[in-house]
């Protein structure tokens, strides 16, 4: 029973997080006039899988009490060069996911070890990397093109044997092949610890700089996976600025509605996934109540607002007004 | 016996001490921490080590648990040479500290924090059962199976805390265990549990180090007890061989006067610039009644984290549901932030603790940090003035006798001690009747020392108050004209004139009975 109370005390946020979208999804269902049909179903999870993948690659970072702002670049940059190796017979497909995984994790290594070693600012060192991500992007791709394997992409954006969703499937596979493990691992155990605090952490002799360096990695590693899925959904690639800064600037917005506290040590990225479907599901709600799509930048920053304030709230109580300073950090 | 087995194998001796440091020197910058220390320590004993603030205690276990490495002098255990790079390296050996700031991770949960150095794992993952199932002993050792072990760490009060600590280090099979403070921050109650504890790992052979200020309690606990002044080694004695009196005769014995200026004498029928009845913050501050009078220095002593230091933000504002009256020059007042303790109707001045993080914008140049208490000074409608800033700042630099190559140099490239002092100047241009200090001599020369004591009376000369928070006894005792000693938030001595003795105020922050208050007899 006690237990409990303090399983939800920690999980608090992200429960929330499910709820929020639940019920957006469910009023969404009743109003749109078609119910809940598979074709649907597909869609909104695609549109939902792509932003929970660049959410969860940002929620680790975070959780170091940094930041990641080339997630979105790396997002960019790994739809085209998947759009360029993702094609030919099966064995060179295979080759070139493992290949595209592998430059999300190069790219995620560069961030980790400018902030590590080059001991650079989290947010003006990943800023600087995503710009030149977004070069790389750009030669690979001057304009919109390449193609993929069109078994591969139908695979990945249509149904698991007809009852769900295959981005949802791989989805789950993510978490639990990435994230459970991570979260269990000394190095994901060192990633939360510094968030709470860096010098507790030194003095517990946690591995304080291998495990920000992983940080870094796995967010480009995560970032990639996103970028497989979404050149399987436009069967092609787009090295598109606007793009990029919208994934990285949603990311951010997602971790903090998962209910990751942006000055690290707490949350996870499961909530950022349900962060990720919340704003995805706000254009949906605009669509069936007939509210102008304008409108939709509006209503996720009031979204955004709400799940802020409530995280906020316990700073203000604090007895000594140095803690809310400390806490604007 | 380990001991006895360890001799045979050893051709040199009669017997190898457990634990033997030898001519371990530590210095930092120009200070010297720790000069020329030996020291033993034996399984299945307590070994308490005692001193000031500033003795070197500090420094002495840092580097017996490998935080830092002593720049000459060697250690070994158990006869065979070691040398730790890092807490974990010294864990691994059995030489297992726990530290005065507490190492325990805010945002794990209890289990987590235990396990933190050297979690269970399985397959290379944390296996969270077995955490909990180690947690759960370990916690039930330490008398505490009433803790949740998921419970959050940040939600538990700090008596609680600091016994987890225990907890944890427990969790790392010491042999040898180093504890820092580890009473200072608890109630009575909590302060026996942990000596039960103890006790009880004597019986199983642990050597345990024991580092406090709470003399009574450790006089009668411990079997060894080395006493540390000024970085250097000065005794060691058993059990029963020296009297309370002799241990603080031993840890005090300095002498200071020509540093000080000479006190000037006041009226005491000057009228208090602040007055502060029934002051209480939380649980950390309680009945705090203060009365600062025109022309006056009043110290503020006692043991590190008793409440000075939030005695001294209760009253610049910025601590949040202080409950007090506070007179101004006799005008009852509420002072809620330091925007407001600033005020010409209030007319007060901190000098913070950290000069670096609070006290200075180390990037700005000496200029600007000075002026930027006082802007509105310099301002004619709504713009500075640099002429007028110019001015001002080129006095106080003068005043304060500021060595740079300019005022127009980043602060952050001067010495300590003139980092110190263009802190005073900033706060001094905003022309305060009432000067907080905080400490404000830590890690300062002593020729700046001596400065910044010559300024703080020709302060109260020309009028002004100051409170004077300090580490250093003897400061106090040169430079104030009263010193109150706070005691887990209380006022617990008012000392002046011929009570003014190292010896009283070491008596009263360790809260003993009040028995001689004889004069200054403690020097030599």
């Amino acid at each position: 029973m006690n237990g409990l109370r303090l399983w939800l005390s920690r999980n608090g946020r992200a429960l929330f997080a499910l709820a929020l979208f639940l019920s957006m999804f469910c009023i969404y269902v009743i109003k749109n006039g078609v119910g809940l049909k598979m074709g649907l179903a597909t869609a909104v999870a695609n549109k939902g899988v792509l932003l929970a993948l660049v959410a969860m690659a940002q929620t680790i970072p975070v959780l170091t009490g940094g930041i990641d702002l080339s997630v979105g670049m790396i997002f960019v940059l790994t739809n085209c060069i998947a759009s360029a190796v993702l094609s030919g017979p099966p064995w060179m497909v295979a080759v070139g996911v493992v290949v595209v995984l592998l430059s999300g994790v190069v790219c995620g290594a560069i961030n980790g070890a400018l902030v590590v070693y080059g001991r650079l600012q989290p947010i003006i060192a990943t800023l600087a990397t995503g710009a030149v991500y977004y070069g790389l992007a750009l030669t690979i791709r001057p304009v919109p093109g390449g193609s993929i394997d069109a078994t591969l992409a139908s695979a990945l954006t249509n149904q698991f044997f007809g009852i769900v969703p295959t981005t949802l499937v791989i989805l789950v596979a993510v978490v639990l092949v990435v994230w459970v493990p991570f979260q269990l691992s000394m190095t994901g155990r060192g990633c939360y610890a510094i968030g709470s605090s860096e010098m507790a952490a030194y003095m517990t002799g946690i591995a304080v700089r291998r495990s920000r360096l992983t940080a870094y990695v796995l967010a480009g590693l995560l970032a990639a996976f996103g970028g497989i899925l979404l050149t399987a959904m436009t069967l092609s690639s787009d090295a598109s600025v606007s793009g990029g800064g919208t994934y990285t600037l949603s990311s951010i917005a997602a971790v903090v509605i998962g209910g990751t506290s942006l000055m690290g040590g707490a949350g996870g990225a499961i909530g950022s996934i349900f962060g990720a479907f919340v704003l995805r599901t706000v254009s949906d709600l605009l669509f069936v109540f007939d509210i102008q799509p304008l409108m939709q930048p509006f209503i996720q920053g009031l979204i955004l607002l709400g799940a802020v304030s409530l995280g906020a709230i316990r700073v203000l109580r604090a007895p000594n007004r140095l803690q809310f300073l400390g806490a604007a950090r | 016996m380990g001991v006895a087995a360890n001799s045979r194998m050893t051709q040199t001796g009669p017997v190898v001490p457990f634990w033997r440091m030898d001519r371990i020197s530590k210095r930092y910058g120009g200070v010297t921490a720790l000069d020329d220390v030996s020291l033993t320590v034996d399984r299945g004993k307590i070994h308490a080590v005692l001193g000031e603030n500033g003795a070197g205690k500090s420094t002495l276990i840092k580097i017996m648990s490998g935080v830092v490495q002593p720049d000459s002098g060697t250690m070994a255990l158990e006869g065979k040479p070691v040398r730790f790079n890092g807490t974990a390296d010294a864990g691994r050996s059995g030489v297992v500290c726990i530290f005065q700031e507490l190492s325990l991770i805010p945002d794990f949960t209890v289990a987590e924090n235990i396990c933190a150095p050297e979690p269970p794992r399985r397959f290379g993952l944390i296996d969270r059962h077995a955490q909990r199932r180690r947690a759960e002993a370990l916690l039930a050792r330490v008398h505490c199976a009433d803790v949740h072990p998921d419970e959050l760490t940040r939600n538990l009060p700090l008596s609680r805390r600091q016994l987890i600590e225990i907890a944890r280090a427990l969790g790392r099979s010491p042999r040898l265990l180093i504890l820092d403070e580890a009473t200072s921050a608890l109630t009575v109650a909590d302060v026996e549990r942990i000596y039960t504890i103890l006790a009880q790992l004597r019986a199983e052979g642990l050597a345990i180090v024991y580092i406090s200020h709470r003399m009574r309690e450790i006089t009668a606990f411990a079997d060894e007890c080395s006493v540390f002044r000024n970085g250097r080694h000065v005794e060691s004695f058993s059990k029963g061989n020296r009297s309370g009196d002799e241990i603080v005769k031993l840890m005090i014995g300095r002498d200071y006067k020509d540093v000080y200026p000479d006190k000037t004498p006041h009226a005491v029928a000057d009228p208090p610039i602040l007055e502060v009845e029934n002051l209480k913050w939380g649980s950390r501050l309680a009945g705090i009644d203060l009365k600062v009078r025109k022309g006056e220095i009043v110290g503020v002593g006692g043991l590190d984290g008793q409440g000075q230091r939030e005695l001294l933000l209760a009253l610049f504002g910025v601590l949040r549901g202080v409950d007090a009256r506070i007179k101004i020059d006799g005008v009852p007042k509420r002072i809620n932030s330091p925007r407001e303790a600033k005020h010409r109707s209030v007319g007060m001045a901190l000098i913070p603790e950290d000069r670096k993080t609070d006290g200075l914008v180390l990037p700005l140049t000496v200029r600007d940090n000075i002026s930027l208490a006082s802007l509105n000074r310099f301002a004619r409608s709504g713009f500075i003035s640099a002429r007028a800033e110019m001015r001002a700042v080129d006095d106080a630099f003068r005043t304060l006798s500021i060595r740079t190559s300019g005022a127009h140099v980043p602060v952050g490239t001067l010495s300590g001690g003139n980092q110190q002092k263009v802190v005073i100047a900033k706060w001094l241009l905003t022309d305060a009747r009432l000067v907080l200090l905080n400490d404000p001599t830590r890690g300062i020369d002593v020729g700046t020392k001596q400065e910044i004591y010559a300024l703080l009376r020709q302060l109260t000369d020309s009028g002004k108050g100051i409170v004077f928070y300090s580490t250093d006894y003897a400061e106090l005792i040169g430079c104030c004209d009263r010193v109150v000693i706070l005691y887990e938030g209380r006022i617990v001595r008012e000392l002046a004139g011929d009570e003014l003795t190292e010896r009283n105020i070491v008596t009263a922050a360790l809260n003993l009975p009040e028995k001689e208050i004889t004069l200054g007899e403690a020097t030599g």
